[in-house]
């Protein structure tokens, strides 16, 4: 099923008919486990797609759903979480609050119309660099699949240099008047707009 | 209107139930203070006045502009600027202007799906479907009415606000404070809150001011309200399982719900400086869920069983995502 | 936002006191690490003009920031452009973070105002389309940028160091550590669970590849701990609870109960002689001999106070005996004696708690558990041992007879998908030496199957040669099956190997009387609970964790707790006792400067705006959060936070705010990250729609408008 926004526009620039979409993912790291093995996975040269821009905080437990709400408000496709696998945090248990945070995230953000394949989670401990790129690449896949989410911004708040007010008198819609060329009761008109 | 030495004052609903107007006349008595404070220029639902006589002021002429209720059509989004060209302070009044309130929640459903909901119910007699339409040609002429926008806005997405009152309504008490506050700095005898302060409300969550004993949190379950035989009155609520938004929501109600048992739904909209109201909720429900298996941790959420609806109930509109896809993502509407 | 106003909590004002902000943008080429795949030059081009509204002042390109040129160009733009923010884009901020906060420290700003992003690891290294990658390190650069935006200046916090140690652990590792901290004038406190130190090489017989008694080498350092005017000496204890952080730690130790009275007992060993009860000894002897109920586990133990096993005493369990309050002349027998809890407080803790051996019955095709003459390699030091079971005598499982062919089998749990994928590093120069004293107590042949010969270290290989020369015989592959299933002429009351040859090529079947298991180690059962509580992590496999796992292997992750020794994986003994002297070493070094600078990233609840749900309550494993009942709010004690910033994120009114990644820095970054798509040009976003265009006013049709009546 094919789904157009009322006023939409391409997300990548290129011109082809064929140009694949490339997904842009915000990733969570810790600074413990999931970012040293994306800096592994880099030591190592292991390659995997570049759709991912990772954010370093100390802690999975520090993952704000407003971080991610705001990842997709901004435009991102997709958001990925990462952290220590349970029971190898190195704030000991933080993880798990990061997990019950994320099982509630998705179930909300699927009433919302987000599906859940676009918030993922994947523990990956220091060492699993390798393991780290193969998740990255399939996360990537995934999202690639379900297209662009594209939420939009508002318009409406941001139009400067156009007179707004202008526009709408031109449509005679001020208090209930008629455009000029109608010769309506201005009166009668405005009982109909209350 | 004849020219008055005192501050003018508009008060105007825009897409509203009223009920933030009701409580402004339950300040009781205190009604006639603000009339005698005030010459007021604009209250549709309690005096005549015309949108003529707001565009022949000039720009600031309007000392305070109180909007409630949301920008649910253009008119509203029309008015909102005019006022706010005519003002000198705009007030954003009540959880419509501020964060959307109940009818943001329309913004999980497209226009279309709002149209039909309205119009093609089985109880309505619409054999033609017809829908609202922006113009129509009665026999006197062309009316223009007012374009049902595809989103609901709050009034700072449309217009820059000054002040915010909470609240679904303001609490009386409240709004008289914020009101008195503000004719002691339009007289010079009381400070001028800075700009984009909130007033009526307290600087903390409901929980401030709940007399409900509490404990650390560990939640095995969630439960509706109707599912508990006996509620301790006592007892934090969310501790019983009951999902109070208490934690999460401005002080400044007096916690009036939880002490009458019933979990707090969150009118009184985000903690102060907090930009997503159900993100915070969500992250201090699920960070003290007594569970670590997602099997069990499931378990539990599956206790709300309305999530959009028990983290955004009143906030939708002015949260970060602002609506659910279907209200700006369609087929070929 | 939602028209709730701004407060210092959530609200995106700049630092307080800094007019404009000015940063300046370097990127790095690293030389062609980072700019053979990402156009760096194009990347400060961009940012100079793209970023300029978010107050870049300065973007440059340089081949290696790191150097001192190129740290050069940061300090002096600081002091001659009036910079007051930097973002670096290099390579990782866990490599020169540091490097480039203390340059901008040089130059008199605050460090906490630069920023490190990494397109090397995160960008250069791990993509190939250098479109699609300059696009990403323009992206991740103007994450940074916004971030550092909203950067506070930050002081590191200092902290005082305690010059008290910990050591958790009484093997080879802990004895080198608390010795070397003793040697050097500073207390310890060395807790061992057993009864007695000394840990797995008290047990063994020989040690490679030297063949020294180990127990020889060991009793003199276990006796110079047992002794020592600065070691605390706490045995048959476990350390139940530890608080605090680096330079002030508050631990708990569990005494256990040994019903005898330390003080008084002389070690003179009458008690163990006369109690009627004997047991199997499952710990020491491992299972092969007997001990009584009450024991000393080995004659060289330290301390000499033997201990009550509980569980099999006759007075605990009838209420009757007591010979050995009968015949101690010390009158030291206390059957009342509890359990002792003692709070010590030290600066730093030293976990080496070892190992333990890979449970040979999981491999039921060896046969281990179910015929009698396949033993463990721990069962083989016993009888190797002069002191042991068999007063050193290599003997079947009958206890007389001699074998006449043995063979040694490596890596059993190790190097197996089954079981242990890891290399237990030990087990072939401890089959090595198995095969030697076989043919030094017997005489007999010697097969060892083997997968790899893995001999590395100082004078192994010259071991192996030597085992080689004495005839020992070489069998390539890892055995399918160990089976008395004899059907071939002379398999009959044998044991039988099966195994494929791979250097010969064939299958044999070679029968012998005495099958030794080289168990593989593995972490202790309990190690992952014990690491919890001193607030390190283990790995997946349960090996406690090293900071860098080339240059940092004794430190850990948590500041003031190091490892050392079998605890972070398997290690021969000089690895071991290095280990322990180079962790020793560091706490050292640390008692020595008497003070340390902590990261200051710290979260702290504002009481105004902190409602007292409590929900934070429990988010902190380090127990920072309290609750005052009389102010009715959440407090966070600076010192025990250790920056995690979980409650940070739990709290339903975003009364906690945490330095270093507050939400506004974070947020800032995500909009940062999402400025740029993924072809390089600004991010292609959709708007909302309306209604009522007002941009153009052109009204947008209604699908459903009816026809305008007329």
């Amino acid at each position: 099923m094919s789904v157009q926004t009322a006023i939409a526009s391409e997300t990548t620039g290129t011109v082809s008919q064929a140009t694949t979409f490339e997904p842009v993912i915000i990733g969570f790291t810790c600074n413990w486990c999931s970012y040293r093995a994306a800096d592994l996975a880099g030591t190592a040269r292991t390659k995997y797609p570049p759709n991912v821009r990772l954010i370093r905080l100390m802690c999975s437990g520090r993952l704000d759903p407003t971080f991610v709400l705001k990842a997709f408000a901004e435009g991102a496709d997709a958001v990925l979480l990462t952290g220590c696998h349970p029971g190898e945090c190195h704030y000991i248990e933080q993880n798990y609050k990061a997990l019950r945070r994320y099982r509630l995230l998705r179930r909300t953000l699927e009433g919302m119309g987000i599906e859940p394949a676009r918030i993922q989670l994947v523990w990956a401990s220091a060492a699993e660099g390798v393991r780290l790129a193969g998740e990255i690449a399939r996360v990537t896949e995934e999202v690639r699949a379900l297209g662009p989410l594209n939420w939009p911004k508002d318009l409406l708040a941001e139009v400067d240099g156009v007179d707004l007010e202008a526009a709408w008198a031109a449509t005679g819609g001020d208090s209930g008047d008629p455009p000029p060329e109608s010769d309506a009761n201005p009166d009668a008109a405005s009982e109909a707009t209350r | 209107m004849s020219p008055s030495a005192k501050p003018k004052l508009a008060i105007f609903g825009a897409a509203s139930c009223g009920g933030c107007d009701v409580a402004i006349v339950n300040i009781h008595e205190h009604i006639v203070d603000v009339a005698n404070a005030f010459d007021i220029v604009l209250w549709p639902t309690v005096m005549d006045g015309k949108y003529s006589d707001i565009e022949a002021l000039a720009d600031g002429e309007i000392a305070v502009t109180l909007v409630s209720g949301s920008m649910r059509t253009d008119e509203t989004i029309h008015l909102a600027r005019l006022l706010r060209r005519k003002s000198q302070f705009m007030v954003s009044f009540g959880s419509c202007a501020g964060e959307g309130c109940i009818p943001g929640l329309a913004n999980l459903s497209s226009r279309q799906e709002i149209l039909d909901t309205a119009f093609s119910t089985p109880s309505t007699d619409n054999p033609e479907g017809l829908r609202p339409s922006w113009e129509f040609g009665a026999a006197e002429g062309v009316l223009h009415l007012p374009e049902f926008e595809p989103l609901l806005r709050t009034l700072d997405q449309v217009v820059d606000v000054d002040y915010t009152i909470p609240g679904c309504p303001p609490e009386s008490g409240q709004i008289w404070a914020a009101l008195e506050a503000v004719v002691k700095a339009l007289n010079g005898t009381g400070p001028l809150p800075p700009k984009g302060s909130v007033l009526g409300a307290g600087e903390s969550t409901v929980c401030d001011e709940c007399g409900r004993k509490r404990d650390v949190k560990k939640i095995g379950r969630f439960v509706r309200i109707q599912q508990v035989a006996e509620i301790d009155p006592e007892l934090c609520l969310l501790e019983q399982g009951l999902p109070c938004n208490g934690p999460a929501t401005r002080s400044g109600c007096g916690a009036l719900c939880p002490a009458a048992s019933a979990p707090c739904i969150g009118c009184y909209g985000a903690a102060p400086g907090v930009i997503d109201y159900g993100a915070r909720l969500m992250s201090a429900f699920a960070s003290v869920v007594d569970a670590t298996e997602p099997a069990e941790i499931d378990r539990v959420l599956d206790g709300i069983a309305d999530p959009v609806g028990q983290f955004y109930r009143f906030s939708l509109a002015g949260s970060l995502l602002r609506s659910g896809r279907s209200a700006w993502q369609s087929d070929g509407e | 936002m939602n028209g709730n106003g701004h407060s210092p909590v959530e609200g995106a004002a700049p630092v307080p006191g800094e007019g404009e902000i000015r940063i300046g943008v370097y990127v790095c080429h690293c030389g062609s690490n980072i700019a053979g795949t990402v156009d760096v030059v194009e990347v400060a081009r961009w940012a100079a003009e793209a970023l300029k509204d978010q107050g870049v002042v300065v973007a440059r390109e340089y081949k290696f920031m790191c150097s001192s040129p190129g740290q050069e160009l940061i300090t002096d733009d600081i002091r001659n452009l009036g910079l007051n923010r930097i973002v670096v884009a290099a390579c990782s901020p866990h490599l020169h973070e540091n490097t480039f906060r203390t340059a901008t420290a040089r130059a008199g700003l605050n460090p906490y105002l630069c920023e490190l992003v990494s397109v090397r690891e995160q960008d250069s290294w791990v993509h190939t389309d250098r479109a699609a990658a300059t696009a990403k390190a323009k992206a991740i650069l103007a994450g940074g940028v916004e971030r550092v935006r909203r950067n506070a200046p930050l002081d590191a916090i200092t902290v005082d160091i305690n010059p008290a140690t910990l050591v958790v652990g009484g093997g080879i590792a802990g004895i080198q550590a608390a010795l070397e901290i003793a040697d050097a004038g500073f207390p310890v406190y060395l807790v061992e669970k057993d009864p007695s130190i000394g840990g797995h090489m008290a047990q063994f017989d020989k040690t490679f590849p030297t063949l020294d008694c180990a127990a020889c080498i060991l009793t003199p350092r276990m006796v110079s701990a047992g002794t020592h005017p600065n070691i605390t000496l706490m045995t048959w204890s476990e350390v139940t609870h530890v608080d605090g952080f680096v330079g002030n730690f508050t631990a708990t130790i569990r005494k256990k109960a040994r019903y005898v009275d330390a003080d008084l007992c002389t070690g003179c060993g009458v008690c163990a002689e006369k109690c009627p009860k004997k047991v199997i000894d499952e710990v020491y002897e491992a299972g092969l001999g007997y001990r009584k109920a009450i024991y000393t586990p080995f004659d060289q133990a330290v301390p000499r106070t033997p201990v009550i096993d509980r569980e099999n005493c006759t007075y605990f369990e009838k209420g009757t005996c007591k010979a050995c309050e009968k015949f101690c002349e010390a009158d030291a027998i206390r059957f009342d004696q509890q359990d002792e809890e003692v709070t010590i407080k030290v600066g730093n803790i030293i976990m080496a708690t070892g190992y333990e051996l890979f449970d040979a019955r999981r491999i039921a095709q060896y046969g281990y558990g179910r015929l009698p003459n396949v033993f463990t390699s721990l069962e083989f030091e016993r009888l190797s041992n002069s002191a042991g079971p068999t007063n050193g005598r290599i003997v079947l499982r009958d206890g007389v007879t001699e074998p006449k062919t043995v063979g040694v089998i490596h890596c059993v749990g190790s190097r197996d998908r089954n079981f242990n994928n890891y290399c237990s590093a030990i087990c072939c120069m401890q089959s090595l030496k198995f095969a030697h004293l076989v043919k030094e107590h017997t005489g007999a042949t010697v097969y060892n199957f083997y997968i790899d010969m893995r001999t590395t270290a100082k004078a192994y290989d010259e071991f192996y040669q030597r085992v080689m020369e004495e005839g020992t015989l070489f069998v390539r592959g890892k055995p399918a099956e160990v089976t008395e299933a004899g059907r071939l002429p002379g398999e009959e009351g044998k044991i039988i190997v099966q195994v494929e040859d791979t250097l010969a090529g064939r299958q044999r079947r070679i029968p012998v009387d005495m099958v030794v298991l080289s168990v593989g180690l593995q972490p202790r059962a309990d190690a992952k609970e014990l690491a919890t509580r001193l607030g390190i992590s283990c790995s997946s496999d349960g090996w406690a964790i090293e900071k860098h796992p080339k240059l940092d292997p004794v430190a850990t992750m948590t500041e003031g707790v190091f490892i050392a020794g079998c605890v972070s994986g398997p290690k021969d003994i000089p690895s071991s006792v290095a280990q322990g002297a180079a962790a020793a070493a560091r706490v050292l070094g640390r008692i020595q400067q008497k003070q340390m600078n902590l990261e200051p990233i710290k979260a702290s609840v504002h009481p105004d705006n902190c409602s007292g749900c409590r929900i934070c309550n429990t988010m902190c494993p380090y127990n920072a959060i309290s609750f005052l009942e009389a102010e009715g709010v959440s407090s966070i004690n600076a010192a025990m936070c250790q920056g995690c910033g979980t409650c940070v994120a739990a709290c339903p009114a975003g009364a906690i705010s945490g330095t270093g990644f507050s939400n506004e820095q974070v947020l800032a970054q995500i909009e940062g990250l999402l400025m740029v798509g993924s072809d390089g040009t600004p991010l292609k976003r959709a708007v909302f729609p309306e209604a009522h265009p007002h941009g153009n006013g052109h009204r947008q049709p209604d699908a459903v408008e009816e026809a305008v009546q007329a």
